[in-house]
């Protein structure tokens, strides 16, 4: 028989089964709570796929009243014309053509001067002059886009026209140059971060070598920071593509087949803008178009999100 | 470098001093834009600015004109996104750094929130209408019901409409995959052998998340948040979408009220062809850089006032 203390005791050595078990059941409830949070972001991408794909299956396939378009005559069409009177077309070509002009002006200002203003701050700036540049450039990241759209109306493309009188009111040059100082802090920073994680002792070396700063930083640190620098681009030129506010402001409301900067475009931003602040009826062909062209951003954009992680998961060089 | 001993010396000097020269002129250039941003709104804007600006609602006249409406709209808005945006966004980032087993779903989550921070946020405004404004259909054409009384700040109609309280949802659908990444690396940041040591004191596992890492971690992820609610207060598009009303002349008094934003209110001025109309348009945006700047300051004196070193 054992002493009354001693099975107290025994107890206490088991555990002490009842807060256990209640801590246990509390430490479920949270995980699944946190569990169902992180499910959302999987609930918020499908939603996109499904709404997204649903509204442009009924534009593609038809309407009860009214034929479908067809996928094949959408995205091979080179005339688009969904809101003037007459005959409706809906070829998104000239759409792509103006995202891809405005994005490539955009890319061609602000992707080599990034660049080189990453190395800039990376490799040769003064630690002091490096943190007050960060921090201008941290202020032209926070500006909100349709500020940039304000900028490219009352500065840039005035600028454009004194330089010449092919450049009316809306051009596809001046919301690209507005875009591209729009991404020009995403590639700086990004790329900045992607040179700084190269280990000094690379440098070192280089140094040792007898190799001047400039070869070290373009032809050490640069090659090691690659898939870095790539991926920076590639998020920067997905912004490009999906940025609303600057060209519904400055590119211009006409769709057309052009590669010159000169003329006004319509991006495919720009016509969703278009529909969304229009009269569109909301069951009307052109309403669908705009979940149609949505579709068509979406997947852009899309595909160079994945190509910029495999970039990263495949070409990052790990330096110990 | 292989082909380094044939360059003479000389020529690698050279272009190691206008490589440095190229650098100088690139970084100067990009301090240049934005120094002709600011002087030219600035010149455009400051001599519209009074106290009335900010206390009068929108008019067709630009000389009445004033931003009442869409600066209370964006705190609105704001708000409503920080409390629906931010314990989501932090939520899941404790999740898949504290509790997530490495496995298929864990994987399949994270690479799914790197896609979403690559959706445009037009797409976002339009999933917004979808879901938020029209409940994906759900009795189009029927009266919404209505929940509460109007005069309550918790009247709800369903579906929400062109309401304050789906323009807020939609803005945190924009940026939780922000919050989310901020979140994340500042749990990540905090040093493992202090989740070592609470585990081997007995804690459990929320235990130890809930009074050592997040804890820890607060100044990063509030710094996260508050640039991440930065990026809401600009955002235009998503908003457009959900239509917002060109005029608004009341600012909301509970969430089912129709509402615009600053960024909204820019859009359609700085659109408009009359000079006076740019200088309200330019004058507005000197309000909203004078609220993001506090925004960003607010963010350097916490991430300095809270962090404490951890070893």
């Amino acid at each position: 028989m054992a002493h009354p203390a001693a099975a107290e005791i025994t107890s206490a050595a088991r555990g002490t089964p009842i807060p256990r078990s209640s801590r246990d059941r509390s430490e479920r409830v949270v995980k699944s709570v946190l569990l169902s949070f992180s499910l959302l972001s999987i609930v918020t991408t499908f939603s996109i796929v499904a709404v997204l794909g649903i509204e442009a299956w009924g534009f593609f396939t038809g309407f009860p009243d009214k034929p479908g378009i067809g996928l094949i005559p959408f995205l091979t069409g080179t005339e688009w014309s969904p809101l003037l009177g007459g005959e409706q077309k809906f070829g998104v070509l000239p759409l792509v053509c103006g995202t891809v002009l405005v994005t490539v002006i955009a890319g061609a200002f602000a992707l080599p001067i990034g660049l080189v203003t990453a190395i800039f701050l990376s490799e040769y700036a003064p630690p002091r002059l490096r943190v007050v540049l960060k921090s201008a450039l941290e202020v032209l990241a926070g500006v909100p886009t349709v500020v940039y759209g304000f900028f490219a109306l009352a500065v840039i493309t005035p600028a454009l026209q004194r330089v010449s009188d092919a450049f009316g009111t809306y051009n596809a040059l001046s919301a690209g140059l507005a875009v591209g100082i729009m991404i020009l802090p995403i590639v700086c920073s990004l790329s900045e971060d992607a040179l700084r994680a190269v280990p000094q002792s690379l440098r070192d070396g280089s140094s040792a070598l007898g190799g001047t700063k400039f070869d070290t930083s373009v032809k050490v640190v640069l090659p090691a920071a690659l898939s870095g620098i790539m991926a920076s681009f590639l998020l920067a030129l997905t912004r490009a593509i999906g940025e609303t506010m600057i060209v519904a402001l400055a590119a211009g409301g006409l769709a057309q087949m052009t590669m010159n900067p000169a003329s006004q475009v319509q991006t495919m931003t720009g016509f969703i803008v278009a529909i969304f602040t229009g009269d569109a009826q909301a069951n009307s062909v052109e309403y669908a178009s705009s979940y149609a062209v949505a579709a068509t951003l979406f997947l852009m954009t899309l595909a160079l999100t994945l190509t910029g992680s495999a970039i990263l998961r495949r070409f990052r060089e790990e330096y110990e | 470098m292989t082909d380094a001993p044939h360059v003479p010396v000389a020529r690698r000097l050279l272009a190691n001093r206008m490589f440095l020269a190229t650098c100088i002129t690139c970084t100067g250039l990009a301090v240049c834009v934005l120094a002709v941003l600011i002087v030219s709104i600035m010149m455009d804007g400051v001599h519209r600015l009074s106290p009335d600006f900010i206390a009068n609602f929108a008019s067709r006249k630009p000389d009445q004109a004033g931003i009442r409406a869409p600066l209370v709209g964006s705190i609105w808005v704001c708000t409503i996104c920080a409390l629906t945006a931010l314990p989501v966004g932090v939520g899941t980032a404790i999740y898949l750094e504290e509790f997530a087993k490495r496995g298929r779903l864990t994987e399949f989550i994270r690479i799914n929130i790197s896609n979403l921070s690559g959706v445009p946020s037009i797409v976002y405004g339009i999933i917004g209408l979808t879901a938020f404004s029209r409940f994906f259909g759900w009795r189009a054409g029927a009266e919404p019901i209505e929940l509460g009384s109007p005069d309550s700040l918790l009247y709800l109609r369903l579906p929400f409409g062109s309401s304050v309280l789906a323009g807020g949802l939609t803005l945190a659908l924009v940026v939780l995959p922000i919050v989310i990444v901020a979140s994340q690396e500042a749990i990540r940041a905090v040093p493992n052998s202090l989740r070592q040591g609470a585990l081997a004191l007995g804690s459990t596992h929320w235990q130890m998340v809930s009074r050592l890492t997040l804890p820890a971690s607060l100044p990063m992820v509030m710094t996260g948040a508050i640039l991440a609610m930065s990026r809401a207060i600009g955002e235009a598009a998503p908003i457009l979408v959900l239509g917002a009303p060109l005029m608004v002349l009341e600012t909301p008094a509970n969430l089912m009220s129709e509402f615009t934003v600053l960024p909204m209110q820019i859009f359609n001025w700085a659109g408009r062809a009359k000079a006076s109309f740019q200088e309200i348009a330019a004058a507005a945006i000197i309000v909203q850089l004078a609220v993001l700047m506090s925004f960003n300051a607010l963010a350097i004196v916490v991430r300095q006032r809270l962090q404490t070193p951890l070893q």
